[in-house]
């Protein structure tokens, strides 16, 4: 991938490109008018990561250890650095990553930029949950040490502030203690929407990890259909402390238009949901193959070849009967459009200090959908208006679409954000909800 | 020498490549001593180095432009490393060609750094060395040295002298039982590099340090990395005279 590219490769953008290397380096010179942003490995889908027409800071070799103390599990490091190379630094210590997304390639400023989630959202809350300090560097050449207690205003917009309150040179976590790399799991296969949240709820106590691969296909009454997996870190430390290895195969080509259609989703839907012959299926796993299925293929984005693609990211409260999610979840399936990466979770209470933060507690899901232009927004434009009238929230690092009042609507806390933002800092997507 | 070498000594150590190499030398047992001209970088590396692989670091800032004060820092070395295991001369400079192309001060600064200090650090550490009786010398130079061509002779030419000095050197040193090896990349993606067009044939820092580990190991002689520059630089050499005189690139 290009730097300067996002992951669904639907905005095609030209920047000024001015990598950083260290963190103690000053912000490139810009022109007047002209804007900053920081990018890590591009993995937003949309436009969230991208500066259309200004300047682009690559943080991909600004990526030092600064100090880790193996007794306590803190870890500072400047942002560039990819949550693969915390893994590769901290599992064979006994350590882990508090919160990890769907991938490991991504950077630690990503991370806090977007305040990710996991599958232990319910448990551990988000990403910034776990920050304890981090430096910003502002466009007046200030550094602000920031911590939940010192300039916590500041701290608070950064955390999911999408780079835009300056740049987060280095920054401090607190990591999870483990005994081996490995993941006790099971898959249950739910059959509709009900015995998802039932299934999900009974788990949430004793999994500290649950999402549920979602048939976007299935219809009516079967909606909601799919595989739930659960799991906790193995306690048992003679499975060792081995760290994954490096990713395998790299998608080759932009693969054809034609290659994902509804028959070969179907065909793929049914032979996941018909893998296991039992309801359910108890396993240990190595957590690269629980956490992160899709890394061990580069690129795998090429797979809807050059149109690009989108993904669609939402949460709905909960609320009784859950009318909202099935809405949705019907328009989805009656259109055809969706992909097989699809995944429905719930988010817990816990609460993350970012003000701009997408988690709420409710019901998430993500799916993909490959660029089919007019179709595609025309469905989100749909889609968005249940979300709108529902009181929920699509996640920015996902979006591509939406229009700056439902942006409005779905971050009413816009307001509290805007007086930290950095003045030189923008990007494409704020320029698109903001205006 | 054991393998992999213990006690190491780099010469511009911060160095986008010089850092991917020390992580990839890097155990537990491992002593550095880093030598660089920017004192916030390298503590910056040496802080690295130490928190990912708990190694021991000396960092020690030092301008190597001043050819005056390499004796020093070559017996400082060798007096805190005790043995030095592996010594890799890894800083230079890259200059925009067409921007000094008709200034000579700058031209000579160029010179100054990319050849005279890199062999006047050599000279200083071949006595320790042969005393030593094992242990490696690394060189970076590069593929531009094998050939010079209109956009960046000024470059290859003290890339040229500098490999010719260490394979010279290496013959020097083989009964001595010091290896020395000359390490050749090609286009590297790092901030020398910057003002490079990239292309198909660039390639990692990370990649370049695999196979420098690699060539310790199996006391190569010179190494092209990626491997591939072996080839392109034969056929670079051996394109005649009166056509190459009129490529572009």
């Amino acid at each position: 991938m290009a730097i300067g590219e996002s992951w669904g490769r639907t905005f095609p953008a030209s920047h000024k490109l001015r990598p950083r290397n260290w963190a103690h380096q000053f912000l490139p010179e810009n022109e007047t008018g002209e804007t900053l942003l920081a990018y890590g490995l591009g993995k937003s889908y949309g436009d969230s990561c991208l500066n259309d027409g200004g300047i682009l800071m690559p943080m991909q070799e600004m990526e030092h250890v600064i100090s880790f103390n193996r007794e306590t599990g803190i870890l500072r490091c400047e942002t560039g650095i990819t949550l693969e190379a915390i893994l590769q630094l901290c599992v064979p210590e006994g350590w882990f990553l508090p919160v990890v997304p769907g991938t490991k390639f991504i950077t630690l400023g990503g991370a806090i930029a977007n305040d990710i989630h996991g599958k232990n959202h319910h448990a551990a809350g988000t990403f910034g949950c776990h920050v304890h300090a981090m430096e910003l560097l502002r466009s007046d050449n200030s550094r602000t040490l920031c911590t939940p207690n010192g300039n916590k205003d500041l701290f608070n917009a950064t955390i999911g502030g999408l780079g835009l309150t300056g740049l987060i040179t280095w920054a401090e976590i607190k990591l999870k203690k483990i005994s081996s790399s490995c993941i006790e799991m099971e898959s249950i296969k739910v059959r509709d929407l009900d015995e998802f949240l039932d299934v999900s709820a009974n788990s949430d106590q004793d999994f500290e990890y649950t999402v549920s691969w979602l048939d976007s296909l299935a219809k009516g009454r079967s909606s909601g259909k799919g595989v739930f997996l659960r799991g906790n870190h193995s306690t048992d430390s003679n499975r060792g402390l081995e760290v994954h290895s490096p990713p395998k195969l790299p998608w080759p080509i932009d693969a054809p238009n034609f290659l994902l259609n509804r028959l070969s989703i179907k065909a793929f839907n049914f032979l996941y949901y018909n893998k296991q012959l039992g309801r359910e299926k108890r396993s240990t796993v190595h957590y690269d193959s629980f956490f992160f299925p899709l890394d061990s293929v580069h690129n795998w984005n090429r797979v809807y070849g050059k149109r690009g693609f989108f993904q669609y990211q939402f949460v709905l409260p909960f609320m009784e009967g859950h009318k909202a999610v099935r809405e949705i979840l019907n328009i989805i399936s009656d259109s055809g459009q969706g992909s097989f990466l699809a995944v429905i979770k719930t988010f817990g209470e816990v609460k993350s200090p970012g003000i701009l933060s997408f988690p709420q507690p409710g019901v998430t899901v993500a799916l993909d959908f490959p660029n089919c232009g007019k179709r595609t927004r025309e469905l989100f434009d749909r889609m968005d208006e249940i979300v709108v009238s529902n009181e929920g929230r699509l996640y920015p690092a996902k979006d591509a679409c939406m229009s700056a009042d439902a942006f409005k609507r779905f971050y009413p806390e816009v307001e509290q954000f805007l007086p930290h933002m950095d003045p030189a800092f923008s990007s494409s997507f704020w320029r698109r909800v903001h205006r | 020498m054991s393998f992999p070498p213990k006690n190491i000594l780099i010469l511009g150590a911060t160095s986008a490549i010089a850092q991917a190499i020390a992580r990839k030398f890097a155990s537990s047992g491992t002593r550095f001593f880093l030598v660089g001209r920017d004192a916030h970088k390298l503590d910056t590396v040496a802080a690295d180095l130490k928190e990912r692989f708990r190694c021991e670091t000396r960092p020690y800032q030092l301008d190597l432009a001043d050819n005056s004060r390499h004796k020093e820092v070559i017996e400082t070395a060798k007096e805190e490393l005790d043995h030095i295991d592996l010594a890799l001369i890894a800083h230079g400079v890259l200059p925009e060609q067409n921007e000094i192309k008709s200034d000579a001060d700058a031209v000579l600064d160029s010179l100054n750094i990319n050849f005279n200090s890199a062999v006047s650090l050599l000279t200083h550490m071949s006595g320790i060395f042969e005393k030593q009786k094992d242990g490696t010398i690394a060189v970076i130079s590069s593929v531009a040295g094998d050939r010079g061509r209109k956009t960046m002779y000024v470059y290859g030419a003290a890339k040229a002298g500098l490999s010719s000095f260490t394979d010279g050197l290496r013959g020097r040193m083989i009964e001595h039982g010091v290896h020395v090896l000359n390490i050749k990349p090609g286009v590297i993606a790092t901030p020398m590099t910057k003002h490079l067009k990239k292309g198909l044939l660039t390639s990692t820092p990370e990649k370049v340090a695999v196979d420098v580990y690699k060539a310790v190991r199996r006391k190569q002689d010179i190494l092209y990395t990626p491997g591939r520059w072996r080839a392109i630089m034969f056929i670079v050499r051996h394109i005649p005279e009166r056509i190459f005189k009129k490529l572009t690139f």
